[in-house]
């Protein structure tokens, strides 16, 4: 687990955020092979039309605003970085 | 007045002539072998009787018999009548093979005993089959039998084709089979290119791997008939089967193999090849497909003293393009070689979706016109319209449908199909180069990619893999692996894993029925 993010954040978001990843993206992947520090958009994972459906999801389930210039691997390429990255929005 | 050094049965003559008394063609399956002399004289045989029913210059005779002593001599007795030749899988459906003899009308079959029944039941009662047994053919552990076919009624006019050979049925569009026409001189045209092309001898002994009713056959058959050298026919179930392949080629000492690599890939994993003496084989080619390098080393490395030429051409155009490959593959290669440059005996040309020639070194569709080109499609006036393009000069070039680019040399590197590119995104996609990328995983041993039509992204681009290990990878690993191998916009949406990918007649990836699969 990484250690940058809390319990009790992961929880809250990060579980939710991987589930929705797994079950839209990634149907029958093992749920263990994807890791919080994985990168999803600079390893491929998840492509642009991807990445405007999971943001759709982040902004519906947390209730948060995403730019469209902040609609990139700076920001959401692991699931470390989106569970920081809604935090900062919250 | 045609001669017989203007046939393809004219080089089986004169080898007779010369050395009648040479093995002309071995079956290792059934154990027997046909000298020359004997050989010829049983084709003259066979000719007479197709000429007593009436076979003449240009009709088409069907051949429906396993690989075999009997199903070569049918080839050279039609061809010796006058008539062309029209080979069909004898695995696939009677329907199918009863279609095709019906389209181009043949006036008779050479089809092997336990086939006839099954062909008749396709034929409707405009139609009477009368049989009459090849018996000097029994010797040869398979009867055939000759089955002449007259239709009642009205005959459609059928194209008349001056100097016709040959009719190879390939897999058409829409779902029915279309026949190439080829004549004496565009398969003599190719035969005697090969022969210009690489030194054979007396002694050498040809595999004769594809069926009869595939492209490849035509080296197999004419070239070792123009050396006087010895043919070994490779049937059906043997030439699926590596673990008695391997050995069968290292005990009949044969010298020059051609094969799609798919079957040498099967060679190198199953044939064990290291438990036999392969120093007789000298020359290898391949063709058909693209042969993923890493499978090439592979072979390499088993056999590594033959020379190996990667041979390029539609059925259409028979061989167009070849590259002599290097004595060693250097270590960091993972491109596939190229196809090489144009026949001596052909022309080539780049051009882009209008017909213009592109610049030296751009991307476009080749271009082939030449000695070897087919004359057309039988019975289909219109395909065989769109399938050149005439220029200025009125030379007809026929188009491929294979994109490539020039590079240094007049070589032709081999980027993909045609109707293999997909837009995906606005981006052009060529699905070969994805599979390309795939076959550098190291435990990816078959990869395939389709793109399939979707409502929601436009297309869905599906890779089909099957493992060495028989582990399957997950999405992840395969996503973040084609990430570093490809452009984004090339990763495949999913991946699927095979025990093995399924395969056509003619040992090629089945891409319809992995279109067909989830």
């Amino acid at each position: 687990m990484a250690a940058n993010i809390q319990q009790a954040h992961i929880e809250e978001i990060t579980e939710p955020v991987k589930r929705f990843i797994l079950d839209t993206f990634l149907p029958g992947e093992d749920p263990s092979a994807l890791e919080y520090d994985t990168p999803l958009i600079s390893g491929g994972i998840i492509d642009s039309i991807s990445t405007l459906k999971l943001v759709t999801f982040l902004e519906e389930e947390f209730d948060i605003q995403v730019q469209a210039n902040e609609m990139n691997s700076d920001n959401l390429d692991t699931l470390e970085e989106i569970t920081s990255f809604v935090l900062s929005k919250k | 007045m045609q001669t017989h050094h203007d046939t393809l049965h004219g080089l089986l003559e004169r080898s007779a002539a010369r050395r009648p008394a040479h093995t002309a063609v071995e079956d290792p399956e059934r154990n027997n072998a046909v000298s020359y002399g004997d050989f010829n004289a049983n084709a003259d045989r066979l000719s007479e009787m197709l000429r007593r029913i009436g076979v003449t210059s240009g009709d088409r005779v069907g051949i429906y018999v396993p690989k075999s002593i009997a199903s070569i001599t049918a080839v050279f007795g039609i061809l010796k009548s006058g008539g062309a030749y029209v080979p069909v899988d004898p695995g696939a459906p009677p329907r199918r093979n009863a279609f095709i003899f019906q389209d181009c009308a043949v006036k008779g079959i050479v089809v092997a005993n336990d086939l006839i029944e099954g062909l008749k039941a396709e034929f409707d009662d405009t139609y009477t089959l009368t049989v009459e047994p090849l018996s000097f053919l029994d010797g040869f552990a398979l009867p055939v039998s000759l089955v002449r076919i007259v239709k009642a009624g009205e005959q459609p006019a059928q194209p008349s084709i001056a100097n016709l050979s040959y009719i190879l049925y390939t897999s058409g569009s829409t779902g029915k089979p279309k026949g190439v026409i080829h004549t004496h001189a565009s398969a003599l045209s190719f035969v005697r290119w090969t022969s210009d092309t690489v030194p054979f001898t007396e002694d050498d002994r040809f595999s004769s791997h594809a069926p009869f009713h595939f492209d490849l056959s035509i080296l197999d058959i004419y070239v070792p008939m123009q050396h006087g050298a010895t043919l070994i026919l490779i049937g059906e179930d043997l030439g699926k089967t590596p673990a008695r392949l391997g050995p069968m080629a290292a005990e009949r000492k044969i010298t020059v193999w051609y094969s799609t690599p798919s079957i040498l890939r099967l060679l190198v994993e199953y044939g064990n090849l290291d438990q036999h003496d392969f120093s007789a084989m000298r020359v290898v080619f391949f063709a058909g497909e693209v042969f993923p390098i890493k499978h090439l080393k592979s072979l390499l490395e088993k056999w590594p003293h033959p020379v190996y030429y990667n041979l390029y051409g539609p059925t259409e155009t028979n061989v167009c393009t070849y590259y002599k490959l290097p004595p060693t593959i250097p270590e960091d290669q993972v491109d596939p070689f190229p196809i090489g440059p144009v026949c001596e005996n052909d022309r080539a040309l780049v051009v882009d979706l209008d017909d213009k020639v592109v610049e030296t070194g751009a991307e476009g569709e080749l271009l082939i016109t030449g000695g070897s080109v087919m004359q057309g499609y039988w019975n289909l006036p219109e395909r065989s319209a769109e399938a050149y393009f005439i220029d200025a000069e009125g030379t007809r070039w026929y188009h491929t449908g294979d994109i490539v680019r020039e590079a240094a040399g007049g070589v032709f590197i081999f980027v993909g199909r045609r109707d293999r590119m997909v837009k995906r995104n606005g981006y052009r996609v060529e699905l070969g180069e994805i599979e390309a990328a795939l076959y550098r995983h190291p435990a990816v041993t078959e990869a395939a990619v389709v793109a399939v039509p979707n409502a929601e992204n436009g297309t869905v681009i599906k890779a089909f893999l099957s493992w060495s290990d028989g582990k399957p990878r997950g999405i992840i690993e395969m996503k973040k692996f084609c990430a570093d191998n490809l452009p984004k916009y090339m990763i495949p949406d999913r991946f699927s894993s095979q025990p093995s990918l399924p395969k056509t007649s003619t040992d090629k990836i089945n891409y319809q029925a992995l279109k067909e699969l989830d």
